[in-house]
Formats: C-alpha cells, sequence, structure tokens
C-alpha cells in the first residue's frame, strides 16, 4: 500500500450527546478499491461511515474528535465546505430514497444544483451515463419521465446509486446498501459495485459477510466494549481476514462463535 | 464516453442564497412574534390612560376627593345628596329605601352618579398619555376648559363587578363574564359526555370496515370545518324557534315575568356551542384515546372483562388528561366565540345577571363586539378592556389544560 | 360429601348491559350526522322559503276609479310600470291573478289566496307578485333588500377579495414560518415558537376584529392616505384574517414537511445540496400535496370567517374591486341582519339561510378537498 489512500481517518472519536459512540479509529481506505465495514451491530459502522462526509452534522448533538483527511486536508477543518464535502463523497443508503420525482429528474438534480452549466444535450448524456453506470439504463430509458417511485425496490436502489454517480463523486459510501432488497437485486448490487471499483473508491457497510467477503478488497472489523463504543479492532485485505485473521475476536466473528 | 460535468466553482453564491434563505424564514417567524406582540400592544395601550372629564359639579369644589369617596363621612355625603338632589329625586330614592338606611358605598355612588355626573370628553391610549402628558393637558385646556384630565385604568375592579351601563365610566361585564360562563358550563355539559361517547364509540367499538362507520368519521371531519355561523343559523333555526317551548323555559314554567326572551336564552346559545364544538370535542379525545397503549386493552381482556369493563376501568382513565386537555382548549374556542351567539340572538343590552337557562343573556365577546361597533371612541377603551379580560379568561384556561397534560406526563414518568 | 362441579359452560351468554351501552354509544356517534342532517335541512328549508316567498313590488300603477267587490275589470292610469297577463297582483290587501291586459283596464280574477274581494278607492297602487329567481340571485351585482334586489354577487365577491388577500398574507408567512420550524429550528427554539402560535391562533376573532378596526385601519391609512382608504375597508380585514389562518397553515404545512421521511434529506445532502436548495428544492415539493391540503383549509376557515369582516370590512353590500373600499361580506352581511331585531317572518330572515347554503357548499367542498388530497398523501409515505 504505497499509494496514497483515497480516505484517512485518524484518531475519529464520534459522540452523541454524552455517548461515547465510536473511540480512536485510525484507518485509511485505499483508493479504487471496495473496503467493507463490518461487525455487530451497534459498534458503529454506519456512524464512522457517516462521518466521512460529514452527515453526522446534520444529527443536533453529534460531536467528532480526530480527522478524516482527503485530499490532503482534514474535512472537519473550520475553512471546510461540508456542501462540497459531500458532493465528493457521495452516499447510498440503507433503504431506497429516491426523490419523489421523474427518474430523469433523480439523477439530474444533483447535477444542477452543483452549479452545472452546461447544454440539455449535455445533462441528457450525464443522465444517461449515470445510469447506465448503475446498470438501469436499458431497464428505465423508455420511461425517464415516470415517477421514480413507480420502481422497484432493487431498481429504485440502483436510480440512487445513479444519482450518486452523477455528480462526479470520488468516493461512494454506501449504508448496507442491499439490506432492504431480494437476493436477486442483491446480487445485481454487488456485480455493479465491482464495476463501478473502476473508476472509484467505495466504502460499504454490511452486516452481512457473505457479502463483505464477495464484493470487498479490504474489510476492517469493528467491535464494541463494555460500554458499547465501538473500535476498530482489525484492518487488511478482505482474503487474509477471513482466512488468517490476527485478532481472535476477529476470527470469532467470522466463524460465528459471537455477534 | 465519459462526459465531464462543467461545475460552476462559485459555491460562494449558493452559500450566500442558503443564507438569505434562512434569514427569510427567521424573518417570517419574528413577523409572526411582532403581530402578536402590536395585538397585545394594542390592546393594553387603550385600556389604560388619560381622560378628559367632565363634571356636573366638580368634586374639589365640594371638597370630595374621587378616589376615596366612599371613605368620607356618612353625614357629608347625605349632606350632599340634601343640598344638590332636586327633591322629587330625592322623595323618589327615599321611597325606595330611605338614605339613611343606605351604605356608605351606596351613597357614595349615588352622589357620583346624581350629583358630579361625570362625563367622558376624550380619551388618549397608554402610551401618547405617558409620552405626551403636558402636551394632553394643554390641549384639553384648550378644547374644553371645564374639563378634567385624568388617569383612567378602564380595566379595573369595578368594570369586572358592575353590569352595563351606557355610561361608559359606570359599564361593566359582570353581566358579560356570567353569562359566557353559563355558557360554557351548557357548552360542557352537552359536548363533553356526547363527545366522549361518540369518541368511544369510534375508537374502541366501530369496525373501521362498515361503510356508516367510515361516514360518521369523515362527517366529523367535515363538522369540524363548517363555520361558525352556520352552527349560529342552525341554532337559530333549532333552538331558538323550533325547539323554542324547551328553550325558553315555558314548558316548565320556569320564567319569571318580564324576564322571557322567547327561545334566545343562555341555554339556547349554550347548546350551539355545544354543536360547535362537539367535533372538535370527539376529534380530541379520539386522539387522547389513540394514544392508549393496545397492551393495556389486551391485559384486561385476558383476565376476562367484557368490551365495557375494559373501556370503562381502564382506557378511559388512562385517557382521562389528555380528554380533558382537548376538552378544556375546545371550550376555550367557544369562550371566544361570538358570531353563532350574535345570530343565535345574545341580547346586547342588558343589565341584569342571568339567574337560570332561560335568562337572556349577554357574553364577553359579545360585548367586545358591540362596544368596538360604537361610533363614540370611549367605548373603543371599554372594548380593549373587556378584550383583555377575556384574553386573561383565556390564559387562565389555556392554562389549566397545560397543567393538566404536564401533571399527566410526570406521573406517567414516575 | 363432594360435589360435582358443574360442567364448564361456554355458552355465549346475553349481555344486556353492554348491548345498551353500544347501542347508547352508537347514538352519539349518529348525533354527528343529525347535526350534519339539520344543518342541510334547515338551510335548504329556509332558503326554498327565501326563492318561494312573494316579493310585492309597486308597480306606481294607481286604480283610475272606484272599484266595487264584484267588478272583474280594474280601471288604471296608463303610468307606471307594465303588467303582463297571468300576473298575480295585490290592491290592497286583496290578490287577484291578471286575466287580460290592456293599458287602462286589468280583466282579473279576484279574492284569490284566501283574500276576500273588497272596495278599493282610485288612486290605490298596484302591486305586482315577483320572487328571487336563481338566476337573479346568483348574477345580480345588486343586494338591496329595501328593493327587492336580491344579487349574491357583491358579498361573494367581498368574501373572495377579503380571502385572497388573506391567503396572500398567510401563505408566504405560514409556508416560511412552517420551513423554519421544521427546517431550521432546534427543539429549543421549537419549544418556544409553537406556543406562542398557538397563543396566536387561540386569539379569538372578535379580538382580531378590534385588531383590525383600530390598529391596521389607522396603520394603511396612515401608510397610503386617508383618500384611499376607507375607515371600513376589506384591505384591513383581509390582512388580519390572514393572520388569523397564519397559525393554522404554518401548523398543518409543518406537519406535512415533518412527514417527509429523513432519508430523502439525507439523500439532498449526500448529493452536495445546501440547506436551502433540500428545504425548497427536495422538501417542499415532496410535501406538496399537503402543503396544498393546508392551504386549502385555510381558504374555507377564511371565507367562514366572520368577526373580523363585520368589524373592519363595513357594513353594506358593495360591489367592488378596490380593496380600500368597504364592502359586506357573506357572513358579516348575516351577522349584521340577525344582530338587529330579527322577524322570522320576513326576507331579511329568510335571506340569511339562502346566503348560509351557499357558504355552507362552498366551505364543504373545499373541506372535501382538502381532506381527500391529505388522505392521498398520508399513502404515499405509508
Amino acid at each position: 500500500m504505497t499509494e496514497t489512500p483515497a480516505v484517512e481517518l485518524r484518531n475519529l472519536n464520534v459522540y452523541y450527546g454524552s455517548f461515547h459512540a465510536v473511540r480512536d479509529v485510525t484507518l485509511a481506505f485505499p483508493k479504487n478499491k471496495v473496503t467493507a465495514i463490518i461487525g455487530p451491530s451497534g459498534c458503529g459502522k454506519s456512524t464512522v461511515l457517516r462521518a466521512i462526509n460529514r452527515m453526522n452534522d446534520l444529527i443536533p448533538n453529534a460531536r467528532i474528535e480526530g480527522e478524516v483527511i482527503f485530499e490532503g486536508k482534514n474535512i472537519y477543518d473550520p475553512d471546510v465546505d461540508p456542501v462540497e464535502v459531500r458532493r465528493r463523497i457521495g452516499m447510498v443508503f440503507q433503504k431506497p430514497n429516491p426523490f419523489p420525482k421523474s427518474i430523469y429528474e433523480n439523477v439530474a438534480w444533483g447535477v444542477r444544483i452543483n452549479g452545472f452549466r452546461g447544454t440539455k444535450r449535455e445533462l441528457d448524456d450525464i443522465v444517461e451515463e449515470a445510469l447506465r453506470a448503475a446498470a438501469l439504463w436499458d431497464e428505465v430509458k423508455d420511461k425517464l419521465h415516470q415517477n421514480a417511485l413507480a420502481l422497484s425496490g432493487g431498481q429504485q436502489q440502483r436510480l440512487c446509486i445513479a444519482r450518486a454517480i452523477a455528480v462526479k463523486p470520488e468516493i461512494i459510501l454506501m449504508d448496507e446498501p442491499a439490506s432492504a432488497l431480494d437476493p436477486i437485486a442483491t446480487l445485481r448490487i454487488e456485480d455493479l459495485m465491482r464495476d463501478l471499483v473502476q473508476n472509484y473508491t467505495i466504502i460499504v457497510v454490511t452486516h452481512n459477510m457473505q457479502q463483505a467477503a464477495r464484493v470487498s478488497d479490504y474489510t476492517a472489523f469493528f467491535s464494541t466494549d463494555e460500554s458499547r463504543t465501538g473500535f476498530l479492532v482489525e484492518f487488511g485485505p478482505t482474503a487474509q481476514i477471513f482466512t488468517n485473521p490476527k485478532d481472535p475476536r476477529t476470527e470469532a466473528y467470522i466463524t460465528g462463535r459471537f455477534g | 464516453m465519459s462526459v465531464r460535468p462543467r461545475f460552476d466553482p462559485n459555491r460562494a453564491a449558493r452559500h450566500r442564497r442558503a443564507r438569505i434563505g434562512m434569514v427569510v424564514f427567521q424573518l417570517a417567524t419574528l413577523v409572526g412574534i411582532v403581530v402578536l406582540m402590536a395585538l397585545l400592544y394594542n390592546i393594553i395601550n387603550n385600556a389604560f390612560g388619560l381622560a378628559a372629564i367632565e363634571y356636573r359639579i366638580y368634586p374639589a369644589t365640594l371638597g370630595l376627593d374621587l378616589e376615596t369617596l366612599p371613605q368620607t363621612p356618612r353625614e357629608r355625603l347625605l349632606e350632599i345628596l340634601e343640598t344638590h338632589l332636586s327633591p322629587g329625586l330625592r322623595r323618589s330614592l327615599e321611597r325606595t329605601r330611605p338614605l339613611t338606611q343606605r351604605s356608605n358605598e351606596e351613597l357614595a355612588a349615588l352622589v357620583l352618579e346624581r350629583v358630579l355626573q361625570p362625563k367622558v370628553l376624550d380619551t388618549w391610549p397608554l402610551v401618547p398619555s405617558l409620552l405626551h402628558t403636558q402636551d394632553i393637558v394643554a390641549e384639553v385646556h384648550a378644547r374644553f376648559p371645564q374639563a378634567e384630565v385624568r388617569w383612567v385604568r378602564w380595566l379595573n375592579t369595578r368594570f369586572l363587578t358592575r353590569p352595563q351601563s351606557s355610561d361608559p365610566l359606570r359599564a361593566g361585564v359582570r353581566t358579560a363574564i356570567l353569562g359566557s360562563l353559563w355558557l360554557v358550563a351548557i357548552t360542557a355539559a352537552t359536548a363533553l359526555p356526547l363527545g366522549v361517547a361518540a369518541a368511544i364509540y369510534l375508537e374502541e367499538y366501530a369496525r373501521k370496515d362498515r361503510w356508516y362507520n367510515r361516514l360518521i368519521q369523515v362527517n366529523i371531519n367535515n363538522l369540524a370545518g363548517v363555520p361558525s355561523i352556520i352552527y349560529g343559523i342552525l341554532g337559530l333555526a333549532i333552538f331558538v324557534r323550533a325547539l323554542e317551548p324547551l328553550t325558553s323555559g315555558a314548558v316548565f314554567g320556569a320564567v319569571a315575568e318580564g324576564v322571557t326572551a322567547n327561545g334566545r336564552t343562555v341555554l339556547s346559545g349554550g347548546l350551539t356551542l355545544g354543536l360547535l364544538v362537539l367535533p372538535i370535542v370527539i376529534i380530541n379525545a379520539q386522539e387522547a384515546l389513540r394514544a392508549v397503549p393496545n397492551s393495556l386493552r389486551e391485559a384486561a381482556y385476558a383476565l376476562g372483562a367484557t368490551k365495557w369493563q375494559v373501556v370503562w376501568h381502564h382506557v378511559l382513565p388512562e385517557a382521562l388528561p389528555g380528554i380533558m386537555t382537548g376538552t378544556i382548549l375546545a371550550l376555550s374556542r367557544a369562550l371566544g366565540e361570538t358570531a353563532p351567539l350574535v345570530v343565535v340572538g345574545a341580547s346586547t343590552f342588558i343589565t341584569f345577571d342571568p339567574v337560570h337557562p332561560f335568562s337572556k343573556f349577554t357574553a364577553l365577546p359579545i360585548q367586545i363586539y358591540q362596544w368596538t361597533a360604537r361610533p363614540q371612541p370611549v367605548f373603543r377603551n371599554l372594548a380593549a378592556a373587556a378584550s383583555l379580560t377575556l384574553l386573561l379568561l383565556l390564559f387562565l384556561s389555556n392554562g389549566i389544560a397545560v397543567y393538566i397534560r404536564h401533571r399527566a406526563r410526570q406521573r406517567r414518568l414516575v | 360429601m363432594a360435589q360435582t362441579l358443574s360442567p364448564v359452560d361456554l355458552r355465549r351468554r346475553p349481555r344486556r348491559r353492554e348491548g345498551l351501552i353500544q347501542v347508547l354509544l352508537l347514538a352519539s356517534g349518529l348525533l354527528s350526522i343529525l347535526v350534519t342532517l339539520g344543518i342541510v335541512y334547515e338551510l335548504v328549508k329556509g332558503a326554498m322559503g327565501f326563492f318561494t316567498r312573494p316579493l310585492w313590488e309597486d308597480t306606481n300603477k294607481p286604480l283610475a276609479a272606484d272599484v266595487a267587490p264584484s267588478d272583474t275589470v280594474l280601471p288604471v292610469r296608463p303610468e307606471g310600470a307594465a303588467i303582463p297577463e297571468g300576473a298575480i297582483i295585490r290592491v290592497d290587501e286583496e290578490i287577484m291573478r291578471v286575466q287580460r291586459a290592456e293599458e287602462t283596464a286589468l280583466q282579473v280574477e279576484r279574492g284569490l289566496r284566501g283574500t276576500q274581494p273588497a272596495a278599493h278607492p282610485a288612486g290605490v297602487d298596484i302591486f305586482l307578485e315577483d320572487r328571487v329567481s336563481l338566476w337573479e340571485f346568483f348574477t345580480g351585482i345588486r343586494w338591496i333588500p329595501q328593493a327587492g334586489e336580491f344579487g349574491i354577487l357583491p358579498l361573494v365577491n367581498a368574501t373572495f377579495i377579503v380571502s385572497a388577500i388573506a391567503m396572500l398574507v398567510a401563505l408566504p408567512l405560514g409556508l416560511a414560518i412552517a420551513i423554519y420550524l421544521s427546517e431550521y429550528a432546534s427543539p429549543r427554539v421549537n419549544n418556544v415558537l409553537k406556543p406562542l402560535l398557538e397563543i396566536l391562533a387561540g386569539v379569538p376573532t372578535v379580538v382580531y376584529g378590534y385588531f383590525a378596526l383600530t390598529f391596521v385601519t389607522p396603520l394603511l391609512r396612515r401608510l397610503l392616505g386617508p383618500d384611499v382608504v376607507d375607515i371600513y375597508n376589506m384591505a384591513s380585514a383581509g390582512i388580519v384574517v390572514g393572520i388569523l389562518v397564519t397559525p393554522l397553515v404554518a401548523s398543518m404545512s409543518e406537519d406535512a414537511l415533518r412527514a417527509v421521511p429523513r432519508s430523502l434529506r439525507e439523500a439532498a445532502y449526500a448529493l452536495g445540496a445546501t440547506k436551502l436548495e433540500t428545504a425548497l428544492q427536495v422538501v417542499v415539493p415532496a410535501a406538496f400535496s399537503g402543503l396544498a391540503a393546508a392551504f386549502i383549509v385555510a381558504v374555507s376557515r377564511a371565507i367562514g370567517e366572520t368577526m373580523i369582516v363585520a368589524l373592519a370590512a363595513g357594513a353594506g353590500p358593495n360591489f367592488t374591486f378596490n380593496p380600500f373600499e368597504a364592502a359586506e361580506t357573506m357572513t358579516g352581511h348575516i351577522v349584521r341582519i340577525s344582530g338587529g331585531d330579527l322577524s322570522y317572518d320576513s326576507i331579511d330572515y329568510n335571506s340569511i339561510f339562502a346566503i348560509g347554503l351557499v357558504l355552507f357548499l362552498i366551505t364543504l367542498v373545499l373541506n372535501t378537498l382538502s381532506q381527500r388530497i391529505v388522505a392521498r398523501f398520508r399513502e404515499v409515505y405509508e
């Protein structure tokens, strides 16, 4: 790992009010790889993920300590604009959450609000490219102006991915993106992640270890201590984590003896 | 084919717009608060202030002090009445009840009414009265050389305890307050049991898939949106006219001579308001019942309780604070309603207290309406004083509602 | 002496008390239906009375000579309004039907509707029967009961102008407050602001009327000049009605905005949207039908609002589009007419019901519409 990481966490601590949710996470996410974050529920997986694009700012009493280094800058520095951070580090959520607008508008909206200056044609192209990248184009190309809520759950989730890629982020955060989907739709999302990793860095939170083993290049295992504070146990290439974990706690979790 | 979108790097403009947006929303909220303040300011401003008053005989010339008039020695009051009342008037007063048997307060009132006879020439609101006292005094001296400038609290204890009068200095809202209390009592007595019963039916008994139950629910929601004046028209047609024998008290033989109001009684008014707030009471009570956890019902059923036992022993006590809060809020609405009472025929000028459900009546909001609609500006001061009284009453009742809600929450937490 | 236990009896037992209670509860529920039926019945009955009631219009055509009870031809003077054949006329107390009409003579059937043929002296005016037609009622632009003119348009027009002004105030203000409360304000600020809004919503309308007349009207007159703004005017009433319904718009809109799932906001933020962009371009459109419902309910409240217009908008119907002039609304007219000593046997009494019916139908349509929209809106997010 000589290449510079896509994003790096340094001594990250997250608090919700007086509750210490995550402690002392130091972790570098490699570029153009899929990194899976796994661990028992309540270990702060999603909290860490949301810290990477400052989504925790939106939770009233959330507090962050430590650094998140992106492009050589701590995104929690006071002069950093969270709006720009979020444009460059996109996110896909647990449950598909398309806007109640047309399929086309769902994809185009993010582009537009980010100050897109171009013709209608160019915008059409961006929408098409994003939908193709999300492997949704063939299914929706004839109904781009229908309401997105009419799509199936799996299609909605791929639309959300298309929406995220349309604004050209460098990193895509995925918070259990397939947990609300059926097995076939899940498989398509997993294939999609493997395709997307050519151009993007993907960080995915999952509670499904098979999924982590299937899609990720690297895996970070989190656990909780007695006071329910989450912390990083082990990070490494997925193959190593699943076959030869260094930490007994990881091994216990992987082999199903705990969690 | 990768299309590189051309993004506008000028995020500063977007953030500026976002800030302006927030300021606009904050300002709108501020406008709401400012309006509330303006409303209160306007009422308080008009409920107190300077007034130019003219007397038939000025108190100073008789060595009297208006503030302590009832404390004036009794002999002095009698002497003044002796010298300043016409013999005819004195004889008729003596016939009703000899002056010497009357209390000091009564004698003082007589002196004020019959001897001094104050008359309001003009009034000024509180703020100018405070800021430009000298100018006002000068103006009064120029316009009414005879008049005296005095501070008047239009809202005072006498105002609250005196009946209506055409003399603004003697008019009060006692009759109106009593009328309002009668109305609210009758409204509560009808709307509370009927509303709670209907809510229990809809929440605990009705099967939602039956068309008639859905009809009842939709109908209640619609009734809540019917303009209050329509209820007035309904009350006029049904309670005042069709049920006149009942609402006038004729069938009960309860009507004293001269007090008869046909159907335009406090009973008709109260029943009308009862119908008006019924849908609100039902909707609020439904909400309170819905908030009772289902586990409570199941626990009771599991012990072999019948439906009514479950409702009466468990659901209703649990929902009671919520029902009371909702009902008090609905009654507050009734307390402030004006239009339906005008249509039902509240009397605008009565000086005797309502003593039974078949009395003619007036109410605080009616009094405010009447005084505001009068062309003479001095009555605006009375309207302001009455408005302040009404707002205080509402504040009190809403305070009780909030207290009940608060206490119920506390109890649940313990 | 072991007594044998009676076998377990699981048979249904009649519970008369339970049944009776259920019937009583149902009856209370049905009462609300009865109230609606009562409203409709009384309004329609009163309105029918209004439209079928004979109005006697003075034709200013006098009898030319004395008429005896047995005469069937009335000599009349040529002046005055023409009397058509078949018309019902009244001379003094007696009602007759005109069989043939000429310029100076009318052939009549006498003593109709229980009246007796009587002698009438020369010079007595002939009255022509007239009724308020539905056409006249809905298209007439004058409401002058003394002259037998009953066109509801001036009242409807004033109602709509006042409501329009009210909505111009309440819609932007209420929506902005709702956005502030649901998207921006912290829970602490919310806890302070919401009770304040509730106070604003709880102020009796008559107090608002006082406020309109003694505060807003003088303010308008000072700002725009007393020549422009009448003492009683629709603008002042409209503004204050707007203030009255603002808390309603704000709280219903806030509910609608809060019903928009958090996940939609997060999706917008994750794309790099600012707070304003998220609020205006994602949350507001997503809550659109809920906001529309709030708006419609507020219009309905504004149309039905009475005391503010009764005090501040002016007494006397006036067909004008100038908001700074005085004009009476439907509700204002009902209150003024019924505030006096109303005789039950008068066209005024009946007219209350006709106006009330129109008012009831307008608000019913608006409320039903709003409820439909709210129900649909709920389906989307549940």
